[in-house]
């Protein structure tokens, strides 16, 4: 009989930015089962990849996702690059790191802020995405643009960072890490927040391992892997930084995780800006030659790699594309259950989905679905929630 | 490369080994195998699993296991082939969950049948997609077999 109350959420609501199902099981207050199911923003980019030249889908990859828009664009040159061993020159390897590690920045405050939200912390998010803002005036200094930079070509990059330029970079990049220092302090010192994110949504290192979860879920959960570190690419082994690893798996983890990540980022842009390389950007490629390659990329939801195989046309025979969300979605279930229903969008919400990457492909749901509880009741709830702990943290 | 050593003194001729360069590494093997070699790889090596790719041939649809060592810096592909027309395919989802969801994806689009899994449903087509309609299918394959029928 228990299975029979159960609360949908989706495939449209305010909760998570895009189009997703999930169905929460409950028994009071308690989730005991739980399913997701996804689809709804199915675009079919992988089969479109094969009409297009390699030229034209670094562009079309880096439409995938709008936050991280060039996770995508970074692994597949280096899948292209690995089928004929193309070599970049070294100052394109330092700017591809500056774009990738910017990129992070910029994710994980996003992230940070939202999550803020969710708990009823709207002083969090206003000043995580306040801080984001000069990290976007960095891209448009670099590239031109705040999002979608357009910056990968395989073989190299499309534009240079100017001399001229660095000083201020630098002086920006300082600023940013003033920022990211005291959000990290002032979001892990809370009582409050602590309250309300330990112990909850944990995922055990066993699982972790089992559904082969990346990035900053997996790293969370005691699983130290790090693409930047242990499969070295582009300018990562010339820069110094930690790898983020914590043990306990829970929401609070994965914030700490992410906010801690951001200053690490700001090391290694500091380090590329101070010691990239004078010389050329790009090797010129003009055939891309017969074979397989494989391109792995850390993106700031974990490890995204493509697969191209190549005939030795201007199209690639088969592109596979995998986003870190794939992997990192099917943990919720282990996270969820078990938990209160007032947490569960604070849990979903950790693992940081995309779900227009999960699905690379748009599709309209045609059921109407009965909906018992919006989006909306749920960050309230969870809001709610906040409100008590605070309540009786001062009292 | 004791991973490589390991997996020939533990394989022998069934893997044939094709080192691309000193991160990537193709291992070739028959259906039958796949099982063994990918669940020693998760189980034993400890490696991980990045993804599994389907790519559409004339005589089958060839699938890559791509399993990351990240402790040795090296991305191991298991590649086989499942023969057209039956497609059969033995799931990896008992000995490793996350194939789950990379098991759907490849059965929805190229009809491969995965044997003995928990379940085969749709992940990412929509409820009302035609039965029998598998879009990552090169439809270059399907019209040349109906011209040689015609003929």
């Amino acid at each position: 009989m228990a299975k029979e109350n159960f609360i949908p959420i989706g495939p449209f609501h305010p909760l998570l930015e895009e189009p997703e199902y999930f169905k929460f099981y409950v028994e009071g207050e308690k989730v005991i089962d739980a399913d997701v199911r996804i689809g709804y923003n199915h675009r079919g980019i992988e089969k479109l990849a094969e009409s297009k030249t390699y030229e034209q889908d670094v562009f079309l990859v880096e439409r995938i996702c709008g936050i991280c828009s060039t996770s995508h664009p970074f692994a597949f040159v280096q899948a292209v690059e690995d089928i004929s061993g193309i070599e970049i020159p070294e100052r394109a390897k330092y700017i591809r790191t500056i774009i990738g590690e910017l990129e992070r920045i910029h994710s994980h405050l996003l992230w940070v802020g939202l999550a803020g939200h969710f708990i009823g912390y709207n002083t969090v998010f206003m000043w995580a995405w306040k801080y984001r803002e000069p990290v976007l005036d960095i891209f448009e200094v670099i590239s031109g643009n705040r999002n979608h930079y357009g910056m990968f070509k395989v073989g190299g990059v499309r534009r240079d960072i100017l001399e001229k330029d660095i000083p201020g970079l630098l002086k920006t990049v300082n600023e940013v890490e003033k920022f990211c220092s005291m959000l990290t302090k002032a979001v892990m010192d809370d009582p409050v927040i602590q309250a309300r994110t330990k112990g909850i949504g944990i995922l055990k290192k066993k699982d972790a391992i089992d559904l082969c979860v990346v990035g900053p879920v997996a790293r969370a959960s005691g699983v130290d892997i790090d693409i930047r570190k242990d499969h070295p690419y582009a300018a990562y082994d010339k820069v110094s930084f930690e790898k983020i690893v914590m043990k306990d798996g829970d929401v609070f983890s994965k914030a700490a995780v992410r906010l801690l990540e951001t200053i690490e980022s700001v090391k290694i842009i500091r380090q590329c800006l101070k010691n990239m390389p004078e010389g050329v950007i790009d090797a010129d490629i003009r055939e891309v030659g017969i074979g397989e390659g494989i391109g792995q990329h850390e993106a700031p939801r974990g490890e995204v790699i493509h697969y191209v195989r190549s005939n030795g046309s201007n199209y690639p025979e088969r592109h596979k594309i995998r986003a870190p969300s794939f992997m990192n979605v099917p943990s919720f279930k282990k996270t969820v259950i078990g938990q209160t229903i007032s947490d569960a969008a604070l849990i979903t919400a950790a693992v940081d989905p995309c779900y227009c990457c999960t699905e690379r492909m748009a599709v309209v749901d045609r059921d109407t679905n009965k909906v018992l509880m919006t989006g909306d009741d749920l960050v309230r709830m969870c809001q709610e929630k906040t409100e008590k702990i605070k309540g009786a943290i001062k009292g | 490369m004791n991973i490589l050593e390991e997996i020939r003194t533990k394989f022998g001729n069934k893997v044939n080994i094709l080192v691309k360069s000193k991160k990537r590494v193709y291992v070739s093997v028959s259906i039958d195998d796949v099982k063994d070699i990918v669940g020693y790889l998760f189980g034993i090596l400890g490696a991980r699993m990045s993804i599994a790719t389907g790519i559409d041939t004339r005589t089958g649809v060839e699938l890559l296991y791509h399993m990351a060592f990240d402790k040795h810096d090296l991305v191991l592909t298991v590649r086989t082939m499942a023969e057209k027309p039956e497609l059969k395919m033995p799931t990896l989802t008992d000995i490793i969950p996350a194939a789950n969801w990379i098991e759907r994806e490849i059965h929805e689009m190229f009809g491969v049948d995965f044997v003995g899994h928990p379940g085969l449903e749709r992940l990412l087509l929509p409820d009302d997609w035609q039965v029998g309609e598998y879009p990552f299918r090169k439809k270059s394959f399907d019209s040349e077999k109906e011209n040689t029928e015609k003929e």
